[in-house]
């Protein structure tokens, strides 16, 4: 079975919600890790790390900046370097580009305001695990609710990004057009979402977690989720 | 001219007001009656306290009385008429007032914490904070009980929105209401933002918090067992908010901005950590009691929680950790700093509690214990500062109560006067349509609340579809909350009896077409000052009218707050705010297959108007915007045929029947009917009935009505049940193609009115 940890930084608020839909819509092996821990090792490059949405140490400086120096944050490396899969959603993304796991920063949106709505995904490369079942040529609607969403980076990483097929997600309309109105908050290229290079270190600000139930009204996220574990599956990273 | 902004900088280099500059001085000696009033206590009170202690009061027993019996702390000019509304009821687990919040039994072994609370005055001055630090304080009222806060919901009232100062402090609360619940982790699923120029100055910011704890885990705000230790944990105190209580028990001047310090500074992140830290130490069973810090400070939390269980205290002020040095005690005591709490715990649990406290990285220290003589005993080191009878401070104890004297106002003569006659019918109803779907009043809110995360915790059913009210899953059971605020102050205004039930009559008929049956309520009573006679009029015969509705729908009250003294003094002339009791109401879906949302759904659905049609008019947006009539009767009310039509509703909801229902509010039939396509996209076709003059029956605001749709094959159907329930109806029309036809007459595309209703609040604000 698939073991699933979820990381609680103090000020982390989506631990709870992420805890929910990979126990109960998914019926994973969740446990919670708390960000003092000294070690992950008992977890394999099979299992799963999430780092939840949030406002860790309050985003007090610079979203995620305060968070990267805890504990945790060395035994994830380590994980990762071992072909762990992390995924980190909003605050998550955040926390790893300012650990240097993922490329690039996260910046004010370009309203300069927190915006909470229903926007819609293109899936842009499907060889990235939360991408992997899905269907490039449909519209998911999942919901954003952050300040600071605009994706940046300079343009040799953004060049890297597009031939190593490190782009998991842009802002797209209802159409799934690509465009500078659909572009919510700013961000390069319309980027929502993105991987490292070697596909296991996931970083979006979208909320596929509050998106994958029918009673929520909304259930497009489900297929991201279902994509992860299907990619686990396809990649037999599962150890005995 | 911008009051508020000149005198802020005018004043910013006097960071203590020059009242407590003069005290400091004073500190040691008994200061009189003199200093008593500079405090806001009357002649007749410093004797009272004289009496009490059998001498003349030291300056800091002065400060702790003058905060306790303020209006905020002791509800002294509204306490008699609090305990006439309807305070009982079978779900109730505690009566208003006795605890920090309402709690109310929902059943699968689980109650539902909830209350709302003004914080008016902060957020005029300061409207970041003042709005901020009013959802922090919500919240720990629910926490407080050992209940999670799962939902957020606020009543906003502002000014002209075309005035600049309008705009700032719109910005500002809603920035505020925005980076505190957000960070704090706890969805704003509702609310309501209303304009008016009687708030130019003195705007209205209340915040409601709904919380879940399970039936035998909540914690009382009671200090049982001489000899127990009390802890202060979380924040350190500061200097901020001192006098908070007294500041908001007086009117609102050109001068208050002097009175800065008077408004807190809030830390959400703070906030969280000790909500997660709370509930953990409640866990542990070795709390005997909590008490937030909210108005008033440690001199509150320490005199209610005492009083509640017959005790006295101990407090070591030096103990307590301060942001600054050479706190003088009255600032520790009346610091309103945020994010504290004061606990009580079992003796020989102190070790569990400062494990917990210590994971969380927050302060916890002790900083007294329970005593058994009933007094509160304040030292500074060896030297005892302060020493009073905690009963003596407290509502229900030594606080005084006082009926004031109300007379009519003379504004109802005019209103009394009104003749529809007057009212001209318009020319083109198309152009008048496109102008009310752009009032600021109608408006869709998307710029206030697109700021707000309205999902985290994912509980909310309705981020998706709208329903007239918000619905909150309560994971693990079948249930589901649904939740609202509301009150229309401008019928309160022009008839406080009717008014009265009309907010809580609105609040219900929004919980019905939600699917939901309503329980229990808040409320936030806002209103100028008690001394001016026509003002306690108006408070006196709104809770009347309040009452009686909350009577008749079976919807207690479970406590909430009151704000008076909200007005402006602009020149010599003294302005009151529109009365505005804002309800927040509890409701219960137990069947989630229930939930009604306000979306046409099918074309070719038949569109039904439910509820008692006439040709009355009242006030309304319409007329007051497009006619300028301001004193007009409230719309047509009956509260009998609400009832009777809510309770209509809810059957065709619960058999079925009906694919959308929303209520008629705001801009009347018209609005209710393209809030209900522009969800959707779909349009209508409807006639107006014969014998009803075309503005009005668009765009009157009479009550007790609902537009539903619902599948032509169970038309039938409907019709028995409404008539068996003996509740009017009326076959407008059907949901047809995508444009709004009235008469035959084309209003428009529905996408049209869609970009008109998205836009005109955010181009107003945005310029």
């Amino acid at each position: 079975m698939i073991k699933c940890g979820v990381i609680t930084f103090p000020g982390s608020n989506c631990d709870e919600d992420m805890i929910y839909v990979m126990k109960e819509v998914f019926q994973c092996q969740v446990e919670k890790i708390w960000h003092k821990d000294q070690t992950l090792e008992r977890y394999n490059p099979g299992d799963i790390i999430f780092i939840p949405g949030g406002f860790s140490y309050g985003d007090y400086l610079r979203c995620g900046a305060i968070a990267r120096f805890s504990n945790i944050m060395d035994p994830v490396k380590k994980f990762a370097d071992r072909g762990g899969i992390v995924i980190g959603i909003c605050n998550g993304f955040q926390i790893l580009c300012e650990a240097g796991l993922l490329p690039g920063q996260l910046l004010v949106n370009d309203s300069q305001k927190f915006i909470c709505r229903n926007i819609y995904l293109k899936p842009y490369s499907t060889e990235t695990p939360l991408t992997f079942d899905l269907n490039t040529e449909k519209a998911y609607m999942i919901p954003i609710a952050h300040a600071d969403g605009r994706y940046y980076c300079d343009d040799s990483t953004l060049k890297d990004l597009i031939d190593n097929k490190q782009i998991m997600f842009q802002y797209c309309n209802s159409e799934g057009i690509v465009n500078s109105e659909s572009n919510v908050n700013g961000s390069v290229l319309n980027i929502a979402g993105i991987c490292n290079k070697t596909k296991n270190v996931c970083g979006m600000m979208p909320h596929p977690e509050r998106a994958s139930e029918s009673e929520l009204g909304n259930s497009d996220g489900k297929y991201l989720f279902i994509s992860l574990l299907s990619w686990i599956k396809e990649h037999h990273f599962v150890l005995a | 001219m911008n009051i508020f902004q000149t005198k802020f900088h005018d004043k910013t280099n006097s960071a203590i007001p020059t009242i407590f500059a003069t005290f400091q001085v004073k500190l040691m000696q008994n200061p009189g009656i003199e200093t008593a009033k500079k405090l806001g206590l009357l002649e007749s009170e410093y004797q009272k306290i004289c009496d009490i202690l059998g001498r003349e009061p030291n300056f800091t027993e002065l400060s702790i009385y003058s905060v306790m019996w303020s209006e905020h702390c002791s509800y002294k000019n509204s306490i008699i008429y609090l305990k006439k509304l309807p305070r009982k009821g079978s779900r109730l687990l505690v009566e208003a007032g006795e605890e920090n919040a309402g709690l109310v039994d929902i059943g699968d072994e689980l109650a539902c914490a909830f209350k709302i609370e003004s914080h008016n005055h902060p957020s005029a001055i300061e409207p970041y904070q003042g709005a901020a630090t009013g959802v922090g304080g919500i919240h720990r009222d629910i926490f407080t009980m050992g209940a999670r806060p799962i939902a957020a919901l606020n009543s906003l009232r502002f000014g002209n929105p075309d005035l600049a100062h309008t705009k700032k402090l719109i910005k500002g609360v809603v920035k505020g209401i925005g980076n505190y619940g957000n960070s704090f982790g706890v969805p704003t699923v509702a609310g309501e933002v209303y304009f008016n120029d009687c708030y130019n100055q003195n705007i209205l910011v209340n915040a409601m918090s709904v919380g879940i704890v399970k039936k035998n885990e909540t914690v009382s705000a009671k200090a049982d067992g001489p000899g127990n230790p009390v802890f202060i944990v979380g924040s350190a105190t500061g200097k901020d908010g001192i006098h908070g209580a007294t500041f908001a028990s007086a009117d609102l001047s050109e001068n208050s901005a002097e009175d800065l310090p008077a408004v807190q500074v809030g830390d959400p992140f703070q906030e969280k950590l000790l909500l997660e830290a709370s509930l953990e130490a409640i866990a542990t069973g070795q709390i005997i009691g909590m008490q937030d810090m909210g108005a008033a400070g440690i001199t509150c939390s320490t005199s209610e929680m005492s009083a509640k269980s017959g005790t006295g205290m101990k407090i070591w002020l030096d103990k307590v950790p301060t942001r600054q040095n050479n706190m003088k005690p009255f600032e520790i005591l009346l610091s309103e700093s945020q994010e504290r709490m004061l606990i009580v715990c079992q003796k020989g649990g102190e070790e569990s509690l400062l494990k917990i406290f210590d994971k969380w990285d927050l302060e916890c220290v002790q900083i007294g214990e329970v005593t058994s003589d009933g007094r509160l005993k304040y030292y500074l080191g060896e030297e005892l500062v302060a020493d009073v009878p905690a009963e003596t401070l407290v509502l229900g104890g030594g606080a005084p109560v006082y009926e004031r004297e109300y007379a009519r106002p003379a504004y109802l003569d005019k209103i009394a006067d009104f003749s529809p006659s007057i009212v001209s019918s318009p020319d083109d109803l198309v152009e008048l349509a496109r102008m009310m779907i752009s009032l600021p009043n109608i408006a869709s809110k998307v710029w206030v609340y697109e700021q707000y995360d309205k999902m985290v915790r994912t509980g909310t059913m309705t981020s998706v579809k709208t329903s007239d009210a918000a619905i909150v899953r309560v994971k693990g059971t079948e249930k589901a909350l649904s939740l609202t605020v509301d009150c229309n102050s401008a019928y309160v205004y022009v008839d406080p009896h009717v008014g009265g039930m009309i907010a809580v009559a609105e609040a219900a008929r929004n919980i019905t077409c939600s699917g939901g049956t309503p329980v229990a309520i808040t409320n936030c009573l806002n209103f100028g000052n008690p001394y001016n006679k026509e003002v306690y009029y108006q408070f006196v015969h709104a809770l009347k009218g309040m009452g009686e509705a909350c009577e008749k729908f079976d919807t207690p009250v479970t406590g909430g707050n009151v704000s008076f003294y909200n007005q402006s003094q602009i020149g010599d002339k003294t302005e009151p705010v529109y009365p505005t009791p804002t309800i927040g109401m509890l409701g219960i879906i137990d069947d989630k297959n229930h939930i009604t949302t306000i979306d046409f759904k099918n074309e070719n659905d038949l569109i039904f108007l439910i509820g008692d049609q006439n040709n009355h008019i009242g006030y309304c947006e319409y007329l007051h915007h497009y006619h300028g009539i301001i004193h007009a009767p409230a719309p047509h009310f009956n509260l009998e045929d609400e009832f009777r039509m809510q309770n209509a509703v809810r059957s065709l909801i619960q058999k079925g029947l009906i694919s959308s229902a929303h209520d008629v509010s705001e801009g009347g039939v018209f609005v209710s009917l393209m809030e209900s396509a522009m969800s959707s996209t779909l349009g209508f076709e409807i006639d107006i009935p014969l014998s009803f003059k075309p503005d009005i029956f668009l765009f009157a605001e009479s009550q007790g009505r609902v537009i539903c749709s619902l599948k032509p094959e169970n038309k039938t159907e409907t019709e028995l049940l409404l008539r068996s329930q003996k509740v009017e109806f009326y076959h407008l029309g059907s949901v047809k193609g995508s444009e709004a036809i009235i008469d035959r007459v084309h209003y428009g595309k529905i996408s049209d009115f869609s970009s008109l209703y998205a836009s005109a609040l955010s181009l107003k604000l945005e310029n």
